[in-house]
């Protein structure tokens, strides 16, 4: 029984193992092809299959008048619109959930779990159903292909993460230590950043990868909302993905857009290990 | 506490998250009920005629929706199954468990539209690597993303490929915060793994399951990106969601009125049934 049981166990976790590296060995084989390859048989294993090739890798760097792709800006702009949307929702979404943590509202019929789920809730409307509105929004006020416009709508997709995990968080720290030190002389608002805040760490760096990670990989709204003036990689990426597809330098820009965000798995794994996590994580 | 501080924690975030909102969510309402189309593209005033159309004569929206839900139902199940699975295997001690951890977690990190496009040449009929494999087995070539049937739980694979981190990260983070004490009290008692599972780690886990689950049905009603890149809704509508019916009418076919009736009518029914779904998973997960 436990032996059926340990190499079941070990069967799944091998299959579910090699079910998630497929696709980027694939990827990373891919990258290294060129026309022939890729078009006359499935070919797997460089040198043995086929000749590698570094143009899919090259055409990246290269501008688009020489017949690259370029992708070094649109990645410079994916960075930039995802580190400045995550920081401000962080920002405003931190101070809120402290709020919601720590103090009783009452409007009406609103009470602080109505506030919570109304920052919540954001999340389930789909980038569709805002994304016309926004594109009317956006370009009445002209920020329509900018990075400032993206940034404005990434927070709106951002901030109820950052509610979402740091009410939880705050809720799991105790209230004796606001209460100690506003005994001790601190005003509200330096109890929470002398005392709170720095007690809260964890937490934040979770609400920040996660609020990265929701900003990185979000298509759409870089779909409708920009054109030519601003590329997000994402867009940049599927463009490739025409009638006749480069697939060797699609999958090596690919690779490039999910390097970064891959480093962030192992430092989730370390919060996790240290435990530090399931606090912040509910 | 006092009183007035409380505002000055909640109200920048507050009021930039409605300050921006509430701009969209006024003009979709009255878009929908103008005739903003490509021949007229100006705000009219048509009444209910756009929402009397989609309750009588618009079986495709329907569709989508069915096909949405029964997509997001499935992945959500697929998901939470295999991430408890994943979650329970690298809980306790196992030979590189730090390993495992950080590959069952990466697929999450990685952005949906850009792997699918990777899925797509994975997938691809003739010159991708699963028919050349399966063919080397004597299988015949399966055709993923253009048979109606078939293309449905390619889109499937892919969605649990994407998200199962994301279920798996939650149950994991929640059974590593789980006292120690009800399961030294069920070794005590010499409970098997089977029934220790179901009575002990099953029971407390209840909770965060319901939170992830929601969570996740959440994020899935919104599938999109997969469809876009993979299938673009076909064969036919095989595949069609709402969020992309809802695309193809307001910005492929610029019926602008229209597509804001579908946007309003869809988030009522999503933010009713995901209350409704919310309760009866409560209901019957916690015993009281």
């Amino acid at each position: 029984m436990s032996k059926l049981y340990t190499f079941l166990k070990y069967f799944f976790i091998t299959f579910w193992t090699v079910f998630v590296v497929a696709p980027f060995l694939w990827a990373v084989s891919t990258s290294f092809k060129d026309f022939q390859s890729v078009n006359s048989k499935v070919t797997y294993i460089p040198w043995l299959d086929f000749e590698p090739t570094l143009e899919g890798w090259r055409v990246l760097i290269k501008s688009p008048a020489k017949g690259g792709v370029d992708i070094v800006e649109p990645y410079f702009n994916s960075i930039f619109v995802t580190c400045t949307a995550s920081l401000i929702s962080i920002v405003l979404g931190t101070l809120a959930a402290y709020a919601l943590s720590r103090f009783t509202f009452k409007a009406g019929f609103v009470r602080n779990n109505d506030i919570t789920f109304f920052f919540i809730s954001q999340r389930i409307m789909p980038p569709i159903v805002l994304s016309i509105p926004f594109f009317i929004f956006l370009s009445t006020i002209g920020l329509l292909d900018s990075l400032l416009g993206l940034v404005v709508v990434y927070i709106v997709l951002l901030m109820p993460i950052a509610v979402w995990i740091m009410v939880d968080f705050f809720n799991r720290v105790p209230k004796e230590l606001d209460e100690t030190a506003l005994i001790d002389g601190c005003n509200p608002y330096q109890a929470f950043y002398k005392v709170v805040l720095p007690n809260s760490i964890p937490g934040l760096i979770v609400a920040g990868m996660f609020c990265i990670i929701f900003g990185w990989i979000d298509f759409f709204f870089a779909f409708i909302l920009t054109f030519t003036e601003v590329q997000l990689l994402p867009v940049k990426v599927v463009a490739l993905n025409s009638s006749i597809t480069p697939w060797w330098s699609l999958s090596a820009s690919a690779l490039v857009s999910v390097a970064p965000l891959i480093i962030v798995a192992f430092i989730v794994e370390r919060y996790l290990s240290k435990g530090n996590l399931s606090g912040a994580l509910k | 506490m006092n009183f007035k501080h409380k505002f000055v924690f909640l109200f920048p975030g507050l009021f930039v998250l409605i300050g921006i909102l509430i701009f969209p969510i006024i003009f979709t309402i009255r878009l929908s009920l103008s005739g903003w189309n490509s021949y007229t593209p100006e705000m009219n005033f048509i009444g209910i005629t756009n929402y009397i159309r989609l309750f009588t004569d618009d079986p495709r929206f329907w569709e989508s929706f069915f096909r949405l839900s029964f997509l997001s139902v499935t992945t959500v199940i697929l998901q939470y199954v295999i991430g408890f699975a994943l979650a329970m295997m690298v809980w306790r001690e196992i030979k590189f468990k730090r390993f495992f951890r950080v590959i069952f977690l990466i697929p999450m990190m990685t952005t949906p539209v850009i792997m699918t496009v990777i899925w797509r040449t994975f997938f691809h009929e003739s010159l991708g690597p699963v028919n050349d494999l399966l063919g080397g087995l004597g299988v015949k070539p399966i055709l993923w993303l253009s048979d109606p049937v078939i293309a449905k739980f390619t889109v499937i694979i892919v969605e649990v490929w994407q998200w199962t981190p994301f279920m798996f990260l939650l149950l994991l983070a929640g059974l590593l915060s789980l006292p120690r004490e009800p399961f030294l009290a069920a070794a005590i008692d010499g409970a098997s793994p089977f029934r220790k599972f179901v009575y002990v780690t099953f029971p407390l886990m209840a909770p965060i399951s319901i939170g992830a689950i929601i969570i996740r049905l959440i994020e899935a009603s919104k599938i999109m990106d997969t469809v876009f890149v993979l299938t673009s809704g076909g064969p036919g509508t095989a595949t069609e969601t709402s969020s992309f019916y809802i695309y193809i009418k307001g910005l492929r076919e610029f019926q602008m009125g229209y597509a804001a009736t579908l946007s309003f009518t869809y988030l009522v029914i999503m933010i009713i049934s995901l209350t409704i779904i919310a309760k009866v998973l409560t209901k019957l997960m916690i015993k009281e």
